[in-house]
């Protein structure tokens, strides 16, 4: 009985917390399809027949942040970055974890040293230089993400080649091998794992990321979200009935992906938090 | 074999390192040097020592101010998101239906950036107020609480799926010697899953320290600083100094400066206390 009764306010409970966290998501979901002056006003009350507003919210919000071609630009500034990140710093890490000696130590320290800084510290000059060298565009910013994504990311493939076992290598080594193949084909399978970590860590970081693209890109090249701050930032009455819409879709994108990959979402966090 | 991998340096070290230089490297020793200028564009400046840190102290600068929201903010929220995730992962690691799923669902925030979520907690939190006739940039504790209230309910979910790993990595061997010693629940919790998870209770502290202190999406599109700057944070006041006052690059690379001392001995001074704590236990 006693067990029952503990188990059934369990559920109570865990049920009221994920009304708590789902509530501010279903509340947009709503507002979204309320005409935008009713908005502001009263956004707990549900659309009926006069402030219904169908999908007028949502013509207007995606005409006024071009927002297909700014989903686009994320989704191809993620993927890429990403690919980048892991494939080039996982050889670093390789190379620090192998050469020892000064040169490996000094790489090491001075990646570990770059998660420490804020973005803040760099934003101004990295912005002038990424400015300099043509780099203040969604190809070549892509670049500008390995460089200052490189810190945490070399710092965990780093950890993971510590536990690899040599003797593979040696082998491969004794039969032959060039090094770079050695790496590709024999190095690189055995960090699976932490590649799935690195990569989730790092798209969920690029893909949020607001003022690194805003400050290199400006509005020339909107993210994702800059074009929900692009649309809120303009001066007069905020159009809130496509604030609602845009919200909406830029939600649903990460909402989709995270379905069909939570499970190694949740596990590469926990092993991301073990590692660093 | 290891001279062969130094000898191809250029294909392992070059790809990284240039990108590195080219994105922290070089800016951030520009940055140190500039805090030491007045200037406009990079390559105009002129030397004027200490000029600019001195400026940032002064009591008309926002600085002093931010620093003590940004501090008062990040204490309510480590602590408020720490014992949340903690009381959800204990919950959580039991066995029981739909377990998976309140996992899921509790962690979903994380995934949705600060700027999307900001609008979101600004449109609940206006509607709240309404009704008392405020709005969120009424009062500066009204945007201080918002603040809480959003990163409270983004990064608990985040903590708590590391609390989750550490307590189920918890031998169970030692559960069944405290059952057989008839320990209370409560005593087994001080007693062996508290001590056990302090790696776990390291790295959120850690994180949830960190991400507290370096907020500015959230900020931004919360309160963006109103009223007057009140709930300006560490980071916006940097990013106003910088791109909303003329003449401010000079003042806003110093204020950066002394932002990163910060953020690097906290980060210093938190993993020697907390990591010294899990060799007691």
């Amino acid at each position: 009985m006693k067990f029952v009764l503990k188990k059934t306010l369990l559920y109570l409970l865990l049920s009221l917390l994920t009304f708590v966290f789902i509530f501010p998501i279903i509340l947009v979901l709503i507002n979204s399809f309320k005409t935008r002056f009713v908005i502001q006003n009263s956004p707990f009350s549900l659309p009926d027949s006069t402030t219904f507003a169908g999908i007028e919210n949502y013509v207007r919000g995606l005409e006024a942040t071009d927002f297909l071609a700014s989903l686009g630009r994320s989704l191809f500034i993620t993927v890429f970055s990403v690919v980048l990140i892991t494939v080039c710093c996982s050889m670093t890490a390789w190379f620090i974890g192998r050469v020892k000696g000064r040169l490996g130590n000094g790489l090491y320290l001075l990646f570990v040293f770059s998660m420490v800084v804020p973005f803040q510290m760099v934003m101004f000059t990295m912005s002038k230089v990424a400015n300099v060298l043509g780099l203040d565009n969604p190809i070549g910013i892509v670049f500008i993400y390995l460089g200052f994504g490189a810190g945490l990311s070399v710092f965990m493939f780093c950890g993971a080649i510590r536990g690899l076992p040599r003797g593979v290598e040696e082998a491969a080594w004794v039969d032959g091998c060039s090094v770079v193949r050695m790496f590709f084909s024999i190095v690189l399978p055995l960090l699976k794992p932490t590649l799935v970590t690195v990569s989730i860590l790092n798209a969920m970081w690029i893909w949020n990321d607001y003022l690194l693209p805003y400050l290199v890109m400006g509005s020339d090249y909107r993210t994702i979200p800059v074009a929900v701050q692009y649309l809120k930032g303009g001066y007069g009455s905020v159009d809130m009935g496509a604030l609602m819409a845009v919200l909406i879709v830029a939600i649903i994108p990460v909402t989709v992906f995270y379905l069909f990959t939570q499970k190694f979402i949740i596990e590469g966090v926990a092993a991301g938090a073990v590692k660093g | 074999m290891e001279r062969k991998i130094r000898g191809r340096w250029y294909v392992f070290l070059l790809p990284t390192l240039t990108c590195f230089a080219i994105a922290f490297l070089i800016p951030f020793i520009m940055g140190i040097g500039l805090s030491f200028t007045e200037f406009k564009t990079v390559t105009n400046a002129r030397f004027v020592g200490f000029e600019n840190y001195i400026a940032v102290f002064k009591s008309s600068d926002g600085f002093i101010s931010s620093l003590i929201f940004t501090v008062g903010f990040s204490v309510v929220t480590v602590i408020a998101v720490n014992l949340l995730a903690f009381f959800l992962a204990l919950t959580l690691v039991k066995r029981f239906r739909f377990r998976n799923f309140y996992r899921t669902v509790f962690f979903m925030p994380n995934l949705i950036g600060g700027i999307v979520l900001g609008y979101i907690f600004q449109l609940i939190i206006n509607g709240v107020l309404l009704n008392y006739g405020y709005t969120i940039t009424s009062r500066w504790s009204f945007g201080f609480w918002g603040l809480v209230i959003l990163s409270i309910w983004q990064m608990s979910g985040y903590m708590m799926v590391i609390y989750i790993a550490g307590i189920t990595s918890i031998p169970g061997e030692l559960y069944e010697a405290a059952r057989v010693d008839g320990a209370s629940s409560f005593r087994t919790l001080i007693s062996i899953t508290l001590p056990s998870v302090m790696p776990s209770i390291t790295v959120c502290l850690f994180l949830s320290l960190t991400n507290s202190f370096k907020m500015f999406d959230q900020n931004l599109a919360l309160t963006a600083g109103a009223p007057s700057g009140q709930t300006e944070m560490l980071a916006l006041d940097i990013y106003n100094t910088f791109y909303g006052r003329t003449g401010g690059e000079g003042i806003g690379q110093a204020k950066a400066v002394i932002f990163f001392i910060i953020v690097a001995v906290i980060s210093f001074v938190q993993l020697r206390i907390t990591r010294s704590k899990e060799f007691d236990s």
